[in-house]
């Protein structure tokens, strides 16, 4: 008895997510060409938000390079899109954004902290910066158009770069350097002692986890159809994937999935029912969540499934309390 | 086995260790004794190359290690038992161990490995799947040390085992380290529990201000007046 109950758990969660998969992917014949192309946004904020947790979540090196990753993916669509076709183009974007992750990796991940943070977020500024300038001073122009593709095309190509994503972040966790990436986080200079290459595993993961992020940005540009080195290196695409990962909680795989989610479909009612304060509204969110849910989503669905919801908020304001006094 | 020709380390501006030099032969505990900032750790960092020596040359099993990387280090067989232990907080019993044979040639036989760190410390099978921080001191310094054998180490340096612990620990951290020795593993040893120290070890150094000021046999040492004097309080 207790065996079958344990089998089928097992079963259950890959079963809904082949199930959720199948929807997903046959959903263009039964929703809404504006669905479709809200569903594709939502999946894009997935794929840089789990990219970001692959390498922040476990080390807790916090990288505003994402909007940097997005951006030369971008930039490939533009250049590259008129001459390749658009499979080589993605694959090309993901592998400069590689490539650019590897340069920032060796130079920077000797860094720590706010420093790390800092370095990243103006590499987004100096890329923006450089390309304008060449832009306007070497090829005379200021914004370049992309060959648009149609939007269920983009849909597809984004489920595929979705369920890549998830794949290799579930792979990364579940292997030894899953948890050397957790060690390096909570203790990286024992890890060093103990024999991890602690410099080699993080460059690496910095690496893999970008890819992802360009090819994101390379794909998604053919939906915007013009970019300019503002369009394409901006700082929100740094934010939102820590603020999503944070939100939906970081130790999970599908805590970053759940943030992203949420998020990118409260903007997108947010922004069509209040326009003018949707940032502010968005904000509030924010903050009430930071406060409250320190876990983010996946705590407090654990705390729900451990006893009831509210018993579980009055825990977790307890323990705020308590945390106070102790500081 | 590992040998220390003058070595000179260096903090900023700051000299931390002057000309040391230092032999331990295959199958030796070696001791290394001296009070607070005398550079005992310092020493241990400098041979897994956490920290470069200004000068001066460490040659294990016949291999200059100039140039390698502190992973490179633990490849070689050397192993080190940092002070304190610094275990993985947020990582359980078991993946703290396993953490320890991240090497590749480790990882392979890690199951094997695991079992004979359980059975010398059968403490640490019981709290398996319990997270590092809920361990008390003691069991965090066994975890540490059973850590430190994951690697399949040849020489083991273990950085103050005994610091912070119970006198019964005390007594069942030496008692292991004897142990370790008898199925093969070499040991340096650091400690300022000069008197247990003496009794376990076969040779000891004593380091002060940096500076080798004394090395001999253990029985030598602890007939000395110098150190009878100075850290034994005779």
């Amino acid at each position: 008895m207790n065996r079958v109950a344990l089998t089928s758990k097992k079963f259950l969660l890959p079963g809904l997510m082949i199930i959720a998969l199948i929807l997903l992917v046959t959903s263009p014949s039964y929703i809404s060409a504006y669905k479709v192309m809200l569903l594709t946004s939502i999946l894009m904020y997935i794929v840089v938000s789990v990219s970001w947790a692959i390498f922040s979540g476990p080390t807790g090196y916090i990288s505003l390079a994402s909007a940097a990753f997005f951006g030369v993916g971008i930039y490939t669509a533009a250049i590259l899109g008129r001459i390749l076709p658009l499979t080589y183009v993605i694959i090309i974007g993901g592998l400069v954004s590689v490539v650019l992750a590897l340069i920032v990796g060796v130079i920077t991940l000797r860094l720590k902290g706010m420093y790390f943070a800092i370095f990243t977020f103006g590499l987004v500024e100096l890329l923006k910066h450089f390309l304008l300038w060449w832009e306007i001073n070497i090829t005379g122009t200021r914004g370049r158009f992309v060959i648009s593709v149609h939007s269920e095309t983009v849909f597809y190509v984004m489920i595929i770069i979705f369920v890549a994503v998830l794949l290799t972040a579930y792979l990364i966790k579940h292997s030894k350097y899953g948890l050397a990436l957790q060690s390096i986080g909570e203790y990286e200079e024992a890890a060093e002692h103990i024999g991890i290459n602690v410099t080699m595993v993080k460059i690496a993961t910095f690496a893999i986890s970008s890819f992802f992020i360009g090819s994101a940005g390379a794909i998604i540009a053919t939906r915007w159809t013009y970019v300019d080195p503002y369009i394409a290196f901006n700082p929100i695409f740094s934010f939102m994937p820590v603020l999503m990962s944070i939100f939906g909680g970081l130790g999970q795989l599908f805590g970053p999935v759940l943030g992203a989610a949420f998020f990118a479909y409260l903007e997108e009612s947010l922004i069509t029912k209040f326009p003018y304060h949707y940032m502010l509204i968005f904000g509030i969110i924010l903050v009430v969540a930071i406060l409250y849910l320190p876990d983010g989503l996946i705590g407090l669905a654990k705390k729900w499934k451990k006893g009831s919801l509210s018993s579980g908020l009055v825990e977790l304001l307890q323990k705020r309390q308590k945390g106070r006094k102790e500081v | 086995m590992l040998e220390l020709n003058n070595i000179n380390t260096f903090y900023g501006k700051v000299q931390s260790l002057w000309d040391v030099s230092l032999q331990i032969n295959e199958g030796e505990i070696v001791a290394l004794v001296g009070g607070n900032g005398a550079g005992k750790s310092t020493l241990l960092n400098t041979i897994c190359r956490l920290i470069l020596p200004a000068s001066g040359s460490v040659t294990f099993l016949g291999r200059k290690t100039d140039g390698l990387s502190p992973h490179a280090i633990v490849e070689l067989g050397i192993s080190h038992v940092p002070e304190s232990g610094r275990v993985f907080p947020e990582l359980t019993v078991l993946e703290n161990l396993e953490m320890g044979a991240f090497l590749s040639h480790a990882w392979k036989v890690k199951n094997e490995t695991i079992k004979q760190v359980y059975e010398l410390f059968p403490r640490l099978q019981e709290r398996e799947r319990q997270l590092a921080r809920t361990l008390s001191g003691g069991e965090r310094q066994m975890l540490a040390m059973g850590r430190g054998l994951m690697s399949r180490p040849k020489l083991c340096m273990f950085d103050e085992p005994s610091y912070g612990l119970a006198p019964n620990l005390v007594l069942e951290v030496f008692r292991i380290v004897r142990l370790l020795r008898d199925q093969g593993i070499t040991i340096l040893l650091v400690e300022q529990n000069v008197r247990h120290t003496l009794e376990v070890a076969d040779r000891a150094y004593v380091l002060e201000n940096g500076r080798m000021v004394l090395e001999g046999a253990c029985c030598e040492l602890a007939a000395s007046d110098y150190v009878r004097k100075a850290y034994l309080g005779l």
